[in-house]
């Protein structure tokens, strides 16, 4: 190890040595707003010095963490997404102000940053576990409400199911090919394509990713662990997690080789298909907006894995490319809805039920038009980042004719409509409740605005994101 | 620039609406009428000049997404130009019909109309198809809330069926334009969404008709035809009469325009060999929406039916596929913006008096509201086809063009004009004569009956001397037929 792969990992460090700090800080002295603003100080420093670590990309340490251009990306948008969230906690926990979340967020924004960097097995299985074991006491945080408990029980059983899943996986490839690292898998790769014991290794990986990533089948547990968990910790999980999974999927994918398998791609695109199916459906038929965004972010994921399944029988590199933007574009939109639901609530009372959003426009107009641009995003109309997302899905998976794919895309499309809609007429609707005070939230509202205009902007001018994103896909090619 | 300026000039008009109505609390109609004034003063200054051999009058092209060959490209023709001034005419008309009727919301409301108005006059612009499908879709969502927030007591499932008929229409031609492009690109080389490029395209039969098939069910769910008009009638009765006013006027437009503007020059082979399909739709849609309309007992959805009924002879006009029958198209889709527009006004007046749109409670109204009865008598016999007034040229042209192309089709249609009168008569029979109901309206005032004179006007205008409209759009029509003459015979 280098002096210059120390400075490559960098930001990692910076995260890490932050969480430790908090930690030691709570130990002196319990004081909320310190915790908050070290966490947050942490998390720009480690942007801060991202572009150095990009300038030393692509830096190889140890066989373990590849930090290129790919990693850098997704390590920037993990961490100021983790920024908003660390936001969205100092404003959403008001009756017990507990420093620890902010360790808790640390560690598991450390978990994902070295998901989307790690370049073998072994740091992969660490990273997703350190991001998982960090979410279990942050789904759980509010301890008083048995919804938060049994949602933060239900995710700890079926992420250990998930984890046994993925190292039974891993441990079957390693024992047809010998190999952990990525780029070794890949040299011999194609001569254990046909060997059972890999095919299995890689299915059984595929299902404990798909529970990660709440893909149907494995979506069982979205709904009510969105629903139980605090409102910036639900944003947590839709967004950085699911991002990092995504990433890390996509470098195995590329690196390792597996996207010659066109059975596995066949068995990827049906799921894709019916997650986007069911997804809506399901969403379709919820009055809670938490319980809705779960579903609703099934159906997303469905499309990201379609875009998925289309770039890999074309090109890796408009593989990474199409999907890098709609995991960006599902990043900010889900980011942007589920804070300003959570700027709404308060560890005593969540905003959940659609009812309560009733006449939103006339009490809160600002978080209301937050909201709806991030809804008209996520059902990608025209203006928003969202529709340039749906755009690529469209693009990757006509390119490469999958028809069928397409149909569910655009059946999927039209039932999100009517929910996504749904949601911003009952804000429109007249009903002259009794406005709740809202707590002054200082930073949360200009930073949700700012995030709204930026899904506008890259709506309206997608150009220079979308050569960023060239860039980063050429790095994995 | 002054192409830009069409777009940008209602969006920003909107836009100082709603904060001028947030701030002082009034205004915004002044500001929406200023909108449209300069919009207005724009688009004569460019004044169209017939004689020109180049069909564009003005194009302009930006760069906007490169790494998919995407541009921010307008052109404006004949075609254009007359689609536009309507749009601005009614434009007009929507804001004066609306100015005591909508006392909610002033401001969000103007800003959702000079939207919808910039989202229309950019489809009539666009010469990129990503472009163009940017610009359906932004003049969908402010309709969408035109209607879902200042309509009638019905108005949630109304606009959410429009919503969602419209935009799986705009995902089929999304993928229609995607899989142009994509195959555009294998036999050329060049990845491009430009109109321009993509028409010389070399795509081979199979695929074209697929392709055409995506753009064609898009535009026709907009146009409407049977069988995919079930959303018109909601979306019209539920609408605000200033949002009735620019759906039948401009909107159901843009689907017509986009069949002549891309179906057919994009895909001539494909659109020759459905023409007997497109023709029999809309043929059957003239006679069926005819029949629909006679049965209603809503004023607004009688309208809306006759709509059906006058789009069904733009869609035969466009697909009998030569000058006479695409002129006519053209003019009956002017004309019958005039005509549906002065409709829903009249219509929308009625409700405002009476609270109702039922037909059964109206009655009689002649002898306390002439102005009224006369507007409603003139505008009613303009709808039938009566010559001397715009949808008569419209439709003998249609008639005449369409003769040469398919006679049973033709004569099937002709029929319309005879069910024309039945159902148009009988509205006049009942609103205005008889014997007078209970609860009669206050006559016009004189901002109604402004508004409704220069709709006159303009019909009159249209119905005697038509010849100075054919001769704008004339040069396009030509140029799509030399292109059907050219590639669309059978080889």
């Amino acid at each position: 190890m280098t002096i210059a792969a120390l400075f490559a990992l960098l930001p990692l460090i910076v995260i890490a040595g932050a969480s430790v700090l908090v930690m030691l800080a709570i130990a002196l002295r319990r004081d909320a707003r310190l915790a908050f603003w070290l966490t947050l100080i942490g998390m720009i420093l480690a942007l801060a010095v991202l572009p150095l670590s990009l300038r030393l990309a692509p830096m190889q340490v140890t066989d373990l963490l590849l930090v290129d251009a790919y990693a850098v990306f997704f390590i920037g948008l993990i961490v100021s997404a983790a920024a908003l969230v660390a936001l969205l906690c100092q404003g959403y926990f008001r009756q017990q102000q507990r420093e620890e979340i902010y360790v808790l967020l640390l560690t598991a924004t450390l978990g994902g940053m070295l998901l989307v960097s790690s370049n073998h097995f072994a740091l992969f299985f660490l990273g997703l576990e350190i991001l998982s074991v960090s979410l279990f006491p942050m789904i759980a945080f509010r301890v008083g409400n048995k919804a938060s408990l049994e949602a933060g029980i239900k995710y700890l059983m079926l992420s250990g199911v998930s984890s046994a899943l993925l190292l039974f996986g891993m441990a079957l490839i390693y024992a047809a090919s010998g190999v952990l690292s990525f780029p070794r898998l890949a040299q011999v790769a194609v001569g254990i394509a046909g060997d059972p014991l890999a095919q299995v290794g890689v299915i059984l990986m595929l299902a404990g990713l798909g529970f990660k990533l709440s893909l149907v089948p494995f979506h069982l547990w979205t709904a009510d662990v969105y629903q139980g968990a605090p409102a910036p910790v639900t944003a947590f999980i839709a967004t950085v997690s699911k991002t990092a999974v995504f990433a890390l999927l996509v470098r195995f994918w590329i690196t390792g080789g597996a996207y010659r398998g066109e059975v596995l791609a066949d068995i990827l695109g049906c799921i894709g298909a019916v997650s986007v199916l069911a997804g809506n459906v399901l969403a379709l038929l919820q009055t809670n907006l938490k319980r809705m965004l779960a579903y609703s972010s099934i159906a997303h994921m469905g499309y990201v894995l379609i875009a998925f399944v289309a770039g890999s029988t074309l090109q890796t590199e408009l593989l990474a490319e199409s999907v890098g933007f709609y995991l960006l574009a599902y990043l900010l939109t889900n980011l942007g809805a589920l804070g300003v639901i959570s700027v709404l609530s308060g560890d005593e009372q969540e905003y959940e039920n659609l009812d309560a959003y009733e006449g939103l426009f006339w009490r809160e107009p600002w978080l209301a038009v937050i909201l709806t641009v991030n809804l008209l995003s996520l059902a990608g109309i025209p203006l928003t980042i969202g529709f340039i997302g749906k755009f690529y899905v469209f693009a990757a998976s006509i390119h490469a004719s999958l028809w069928p794919l397409v149909a569910c895309v655009v059946v999927g499309s039209g039932i999100g409509l009517y929910y996504y809609l749904h949601v911003v007429v009952v804000m429109l609707g007249r009903v002259l409740s009794t406005p709740k005070a809202l707590p002054a939230q200082s930073l949360t509202k200009p930073a949700l605005a700012l995030l709204a205009l930026l899904l506008v902007g890259a709506g309206v001018f997608p150009g220079a994101l979308i050569q960023v994103l060239q860039v980063v896909a050429k790095a994995l090619a | 620039m002054i192409l830009f300026w069409l777009i940008a000039v209602p969006l920003l008009g909107g836009g100082v609406a709603w904060w001028v109505e947030r701030v002082f609390g009034k205004g915004s109609r002044a500001v929406a009428l200023t909108a449209l004034v300069v919009e207005a003063l724009l688009v004569l200054s460019l004044r169209p000049d017939a004689s020109m051999q180049d069909a564009w009058m003005a194009q302009l092209a930006w760069n906007w997404i490169p790494r998919f060959g995407i541009g921010f490209h307008l052109g404006l023709d004949g075609l254009s130009f007359l689609l536009i001034s309507l749009t601005v005419l009614l434009g007009f008309m929507a804001v004066g019909c609306s100015w005591t009727e909508i006392d909610e919301q002033r401001g969000l409301f103007h800003f959702n109309l000079l939207w919808t108005l910039a989202g229309v006059i950019g489809v009539f612009l666009a010469l990129d198809l990503f472009l163009f499908f940017f610009f359906w879709e932004v003049m969908l969502i402010p309709m969408y809330f035109l209607i879902s927030l200042w309509g009638h007591e019905n108005r949630a499932y109304a606009a959410m069926k429009f919503f969602i008929f419209t935009q799986v229409g705009g995902l089929l031609m999304l993928i229609a334009i995607l899989a142009l492009v994509f195959l555009h690109r294998q036999s050329s080389g060049v990845l491009s969404f430009d109109y321009l490029q993509l028409l010389g395209n070399q795509l081979n039969p199979e695929a074209a008709r697929w392709i055409m098939l995506g753009f064609f069910i898009a535009f026709v769910v907009k146009l409407p035809s049977v069988p995919f008009h079930t959303w018109l009638p909601d979306a019209h009765t539920q609408a605000p009469t200033g949002g009735s006013v620019l759906l039948a006027g401009v909107l159901l437009k843009t689907g017509a325009y986009g069949l002549v503007r891309f179906v057919l020059p994009l895909f001539p082979q494909a659109a020759r060999e459905f023409a007997p399909v497109a023709m029999a739709l809309g043929a059957i849609s003239i006679l069926y929406a005819a029949k629909l309309a006679f049965a209603q007992s809503d004023f607004k959805r009688l309208i809306a039916y006759t709509s059906v009924s006058h789009m069904g002879f733009v869609l035969v006009g466009v697909f009998a596929l030569n000058t006479w029958a695409l002129q006519g198209a053209v003019m009956t889709m002017l004309a019958h913006g005039i005509s549906a527009a002065a409709l829903f006004m009249l219509a929308g007046a009625l409700q405002q008096r009476l609270h109702t749109r039922e037909l059964g409670a109206m009655g009689g109204f002649w002898t306390q509201a002439p102005r009224m009865g006369a507007i409603g008598l003139l505008f009613s016999v303009a709808a039938l086809g009566m010559p001397g007034l715009g949808n008569f040229v419209g439709e003998f042209l249609v008639l005449l063009g369409g003769f040469r192309t398919s006679v049973p089709m033709t004569v099937l249609a002709a029929f319309g004009l005879t069910l024309a009168p039945i159902y148009a008569l009988q509205v006049v029979q009942r609103v205005f004569h008889g014997p007078p109901v209970e609860n009669v309206p206050a006559d016009f005032g004189l901002r109604e009956l402004g508004l409704m004179l220069v709709l006159v006007a303009a019909t009159l205008w249209m119905g005697l001397y038509p010849q100075a409209l054919l001769r704008l759009s004339g040069a396009t029509i030509s140029d799509f037929t030399q292109t059907l003459a050219a590639q669309g015979s059978p080889p």
